[in-house]
Formats: C-alpha cells, sequence, structure tokens
C-alpha cells in the first residue's frame, strides 16, 4: 500500500526490534582511545616524525652506553703512559691507523682496539670524544629545557592565577628580556661569568659539570624563560575563560576535577610541544658559545667545542670538523622535525 | 596615518630607547662583576702602576659616578680606550671593523632577501613538483645548521678540496664565501616564510576575483600574489639582521675576516672589557634599530594588523 508522503501515520516497520545484520552497522570501527594514544597514534603514522624519533633515540643509547665498555677513554693521552717516554705515534691517527706500539703489539698476536675515526692531536681517540660529545650536548640540551621549563612554568603560572600588578610586573619584565639581543647577552654573561663561578664552585659537587655550563644553565634560566612564561600565562588565562570550563562549573563540578579533566590536558601538550622545540635550539646555542671558546671546559668534549678544535687542523684534518659537524646538524634536524611532528600530533587545536 | 599608528610608533621608539639603555646598564654593571677589575690578569703589576691604571681610566671612582659617565660618553658614541689595544679608541676599532663586517652584513643581507623571496614564490606557485620539494629539502637542511658548521663545512669544500676561492677574507675574492655562509640561513627561512604566506594569498578571493577578471597570471602573481605574501618577510627584517651581526661573530673568525665580529671574539679571549662593552652596545643598537623599523613598516604596510 503506498503510503501518502503527507499521510502523519506512524511507520511501525520502523520501531520493530533490529535485525543481527542490521546490528553489525552499530559496531564500533574502533574502540574509544584517549588522547594520548591518539596522540601517539597520528605521531607514529608520521614517517619523517617517527624516522626523526628512531634517530633521536639510537643517538642518546649510543651516546650513553657505548663509553661504558668502550676501552678508550676520552680524557685518555694515548701515547702518555706513566713510567714510559711520551709516544708521539699516537698523536693525529688517521681513521683506523695504528700507532708504532700498537702495530709492534699486533705483531706478537695481541689484539687491538682499532680507533675507528683515528685520535686527535693529543693523542685522545677520537671516535670517543665523538660519543662523549654527543653526550654533554644533549645533557646539555635536556637540563637546559628542563631549566627553561621550571622557570617559566613558576613564573607564567604566577604571572597567569595572580593578574594584576604581579601580572603586570612580570610580563613587563619579559617584554624587556624578549627585546634584548639575545646572542649577544648570552656571549657577555658566558664570557664574565666563567671568571666569577670558577673560584665560587671549587669544591663543591658542581665543579665536577664544569664552571662553564653552570654559567650557561643560568643564562637559560636568565634569558630563555619568557616565551614559556608567556606561552604559559596564556594558556591559563585563555582556559579559565573557555565555555566547557564554565560548563563544568555550571554542572558542578569541583576545581579539583576541572584541574584535572580541563586543564592540565589541554596544557600540557602545548608545553611539551614547546620543551621539545627548546631542546635544538639550547644545543645550538652551547655549540655557538663553545665555538667561541666559551662552552664546556676542557679536557670535556662538546660537538661545538671538537669542531672549533678541528678548525686549527683543517687542511690536513678535515674529517675531524666534518663528523661532529654533521653530527650536530643530525641531532638538530631531527629534533627539529620530531618536535614538529609531536606539534602535528598533540596539538588539539590544529586538528580541527 | 592615524593618531592609532602613531601612538604606536611612539610606544615602541620609547621601548627601543628603553632597551637600549637596558642593554648599557646590563653590560656596565656585568663588567663590573668580575673580580679585581680589568687588570688582574696582567703580569705581576706593583700597586702604584695598579692605582695609576685605575685613575687613568677612572675605576677609582664610585660605582655610580663610574656608571653615569660611561652611560653619558656611551650616547656620545664614546667607549674610551681599548684596554689591550694601547692607544686606540673603542670607536676607532669598531669603525674600522665596521668597513669590512657592514659591506659583508649588507650583500648578504639583499641576496637571502631576494634569493629567499624568489625562491619562495617559486616553490609555492609550483606547488608539489620536483622545484618545491627540492627546494624544500634543502631549506629544512640549512636551517637547522648552526653557522659556524655551514661557514667550516663550505670551507673545506670551496676552498680546501676545490681550491675555488681562497679561505682568507682578507685576500681577493675573500669575502665571497662569509657571505655565501651568512645568508644561506637567512635565505632559507625567507623561503619557507614566502612559500607558505604565498600559498596563503593564492587561495583568497581576491586572486580569484583578479583572474576572473581577466588579469594576466604574471600580473596576478607580481602585483596581487606576491606583494601581499611579502607583509610577514618585513618582520623578520629584525631578526634576520640579528642573525647575520651574531652568525659574523663566527664567520669572521672562521674566514679570518678583519671585521667587527672577529675584534669582538679576540676581546672576549683577551679580557679587553672595554671593547666587549663598546661592541656588545653598538650591535645591540643595530639590532635594536632594525627590529623597530621592521615593526613600524609592517604596521605601515599592512593597516589591517590590529596593535593590541
Amino acid at each position: 500500500m503506498a503510503n501518502n508522503p503527507l499521510s502523519m501515520q506512524v511507520n511501525m516497520d520502523d520501531f520493530l526490534p533490529a535485525t543481527d545484520e542490521e546490528k553489525e552497522y552499530m559496531v564500533q570501527m574502533r574502540p574509544s582511545s584517549t588522547f594520548f594514544r591518539d596522540g601517539c597514534r597520528r605521531l607514529f603514522k608520521n614517517k619523517v616524525a617517527f624516522v626523526s624519533m628512531i634517530v633521536i633515540i639510537l643517538i642518546t643509547l649510543s651516546s650513553i652506553f657505548i663509553p661504558m665498555f668502550w676501552p678508550y677513554s676520552y680524557k685518555t693521552q694515548l701515547g702518555v703512559q706513566p713510567g714510559h717516554p711520551v709516544d708521539p705515534s699516537f698523536n693525529n691517527l688517521a681513521p683506523m691507523e695504528y700507532s708504532t706500539t700498537e702495530q709492534a703489539a699486533m705483531e706478537r698476536g695481541e689484539s687491538v682496539f682499532p680507533h675507528f675515526f683515528g685520535t686527535d692531536d693529543h693523542g685522545r681517540d677520537y671516535f670517543i670524544r665523538i660519543v662523549y660529545g654527543t653526550r654533554i650536548s644533549l645533557a646539555v640540551g635536556f637540563f637546559a629545557s628542563i631549566i627553561v621549563l621550571v622557570v617559566g612554568m613558576t613564573l607564567g603560572s604566577i604571572a597567569g592565577f595572580m593578574g594584576g600588578r604581579v601580572d603586570m610586573v612580570i610580563m613587563r619584565i619579559v617584554d624587556v628580556i624578549y627585546s634584548l639581543p639575545d646572542m649577544l647577552m648570552v656571549i657577555l654573561l658566558a664570557s664574565v661569568m666563567r671568571e666569577t663561578l670558577g673560584s665560587a664552585l671549587e669544591g663543591t659537587v658542581l665543579q665536577a659539570i664544569g664552571s662553564n655550563i653552570i654559567s650557561l644553565f643560568i643564562i637559560f634560566a636568565l634569558l630563555y624563560w619568557c616565551s614559556m612564561a608567556r606561552l604559559i600565562r596564556g594558556q591559563i588565562l585563555s582556559l579559565r575563560e573557555q565555555e566547557y570550563v564554565l560548563a563544568a562549573e555550571a554542572t558542578g563540578a569541583k576545581a579539583g576535577w576541572i584541574i584535572k579533566t580541563h586543564l592540565i590536558p589541554n596544557c600540557i601538550s602545548v608545553i611539551i610541544i614547546s620543551t621539545a622545540l627548546q631542546i635544538p635550539s639550547a644545543i645550538f646555542t652551547e655549540s655557538f658559545l663553545s665555538f667561541l671558546g666559551l662552552g664546556v671546559n676542557a679536557p670535556m668534549p662538546s660537538l661545538g667545542s671538537l669542531a672549533s678544535e678541528a678548525l686549527n687542523g683543517i687542511t690536513s684534518y678535515s674529517y675531524r670538523l666534518v663528523i661532529p659537524a654533521l653530527v650536530i646538524s643530525l641531532i638538530v634536524l631531527s629534533l627539529n622535525l620530531f618536535g614538529d611532528g609531536l606539534r602535528d600530533a598533540f596539538d588539539p587545536k590544529l586538528n580541527q | 596615518m592615524d593618531t592609532k599608528t602613531l601612538t604606536y610608533i611612539l610606544k615602541r621608539i620609547v621601548m627601543a630607547v628603553f632597551t637600549l639603555w637596558a642593554v648599557i646598564t646590563i653590560t656596565f654593571f656585568v663588567m663590573h662583576a668580575v673580580p679585581g677589575g680589568p687588570f688582574t690578569r696582567e703580569k705581576a703589576i706593583s700597586a702604584e702602576a695598579q692605582a695609576a691604571l685605575n685613575a687613568k681610566y677612572g675605576l677609582d671612582k664610585p660605582l655610580f659616578e663610574q656608571y653615569t659617565t660611561y652611560l653619558g660618553d656611551a650616547i656620545h658614541g664614546n667607549f674610551g680606550p681599548s684596554i689591550k689595544q694601547r692607544g686606540r679608541m673603542v670607536t676607532d676599532v669598531i669603525a674600522d671593523g665596521m668597513k669590512t663586517s657592514a659591506k659583508i652584513g649588507i650583500i648578504a643581507l639583499i641576496i637571502a632577501t631576494f634569493f629567499g623571496i624568489v625562491f619562495g614564490a617559486i616553490a609555492a606557485l609550483r606547488r608539489n613538483t620536483i622545484f618545491d620539494r627540492a627546494i624544500m629539502v634543502m631549506t629544512t637542511a640549512f636551517v637547522s645548521m648552526p653557522s659556524f658548521i655551514m661557514g667550516s663545512l663550505l670551507l673545506i669544500l670551496f676552498a680546501i678540496k676545490l681550491g675555488w676561492l681562497p679561505a682568507n677574507g682578507a685576500a681577493k675574492h675573500g669575502l665571497i664565501l662569509p657571505i655565501i655562509t651568512l645568508s644561506l640561513y637567512p635565505m632559507s627561512y625567507i623561503t619557507r616564510l614566502t612559500r607558505s604566506s604565498m600559498l596563503d594569498v593564492l587561495g583568497q578571493d581576491y586572486i580569484r576575483t583578479a583572474k576572473a577578471k581577466g588579469v594576466s597570471e604574471r600580473n596576478v602573481i607580481v602585483h596581487h600574489a606576491l606583494k601581499n605574501s611579502l607583509i610577514p618577510v618585513i618582520t623578520y627584517f629584525g631578526p634576520e639582521l640579528a642573525y647575520i651581526v651574531t652568525g659574523s661573530l663566527v664567520v669572521e673568525q672562521i674566514f679570518a675576516v678583519p671585521g667587527i665580529g672577529r675584534y669582538f671574539v679576540n676581546s672576549i679571549t683577551g679580557r679587553d672589557y672595554t671593547l666587549i662593552m663598546g661592541t656588545t652596545i653598538v650591535l645591540a643598537a643595530l639590532i635594536v634599530i632594525m627590529n623597530l623599523v621592521s615593526d613600524i613598516m609592517y604596521k605601515i604596510v599592512d593597516p589591517r594588523i590590529n596593535l593590541e
């Protein structure tokens, strides 16, 4: 029977229980996922970011573990041994070359561990210096970013929560530091602090780290917290005004619940992303300062100071500059690409 | 120009002056935090000689008086005598170094801006072609390479392995490599900036309108698309100059260019405090002024920009 299209009569067929076949359509295609798992899925799907992540993990792990079992140390001058005259044949070995002493030992049938990248002009194994330098550069980058995060988060959230005069004072300070030419200030502070800190640190635990690295951390704490503080203040101010926070308040949610389910998840991804992007810039700054001779204290190597030392023998040993140069570029490039990937995957506002 | 723009410009100028004052003050007090003053590293000198030196450089006066004197002198462009280079004034050393540095810097700035815009526009117009891909890969690599690495690699490749160009900046054609080194990073940055803003502009309605009106492809690109997509590039002038200034510190060191950057680095290792202070202030002033100019230009070029 043809229904009159204008008829108000209800078609009873629409109200029959669903058949199994119909139920098939209603099956959830995939289980509902959390924000974090969703972000990870997007991150792993991004090939560039995934490869960069693998590269970073490989570099980090090898810089941590290789020095543990490597037969040479970054500061041992192989030619200098107590009770023996200095053996200059250890200095400036080409990659995979052996010194005369080692060749003699090999002829006697002993096995000698090869110098993959040769040795430097003090007879130190260059491969382990590169590995150790990578470790120092990564560590400086990581801890500098953590310091920036802590200082920026503290001041940013104080400004955001307190508002009023405190907010104004902090933000004016941010404005001034922001407009200072940062690199010049960094050089100025680094060149003075290595003078003043050296004696102040003597005898403390911090001496082992070296006055130059400490002064680098202080500089980061002083100058680079601004953008982080601005970001966090902005996040707090805008999140407090969001409709869903209002809605949660209206439905009677407690402050703790709002902070836990609304503020932190919305804030954390932005914070993690900008911290991740801070690491390559810190490594950049450290290598720049090391190159000017303001970086880590000798004999500790960093990638920047290795490149700077290699500049003296650049005509004969150019590979000594190319290797740290490639490692720095690889680290900075993959950290940047990974940071971009993180932003694409975890910043919910970009997905809309 | 309406009053709102004028107040904005005035506010920016006040801010820039304040920043410069902050730079001079920070520089002065940081330098005075060095224990023992600038002469402690000299070979053993008698107490009388020390006192005479301090009197000569005004170091025996109260700190605040020294500060006001320095501030007044700095405003007049007088940074006192260099401590390590006997008989030379800091201003003369800086002016001397500036001749070469300004030449490198300005040429690098022009090259970076010009080629950055050209490559960026090509990449945007030939989107997703092999040109675009190649340009993007190159620029991604260049922006993650610190300037000293770029400089060293170019030095190895062109001066040592190929021998096409001299490694010494003082030689004939010696400034070519430093200029290329300095311009690659800002060029890559401008390329990426131009590409993304050009893509943005090409999707706008007025481009479609212009095409529908029958404006030639070339005219659409030059007059409608390119002109509008250059607005973000203007804001980059300040950071670009800052990059070139700090980059020149290492680049001049690598290529042994007799410029202000090299004097600055040498004055750090040689602990020539008046020279460090003078150079920091001059370079900072340059960067602050450039930032001011690019901010004001940005506002004038694009009246849509909301100031607050």
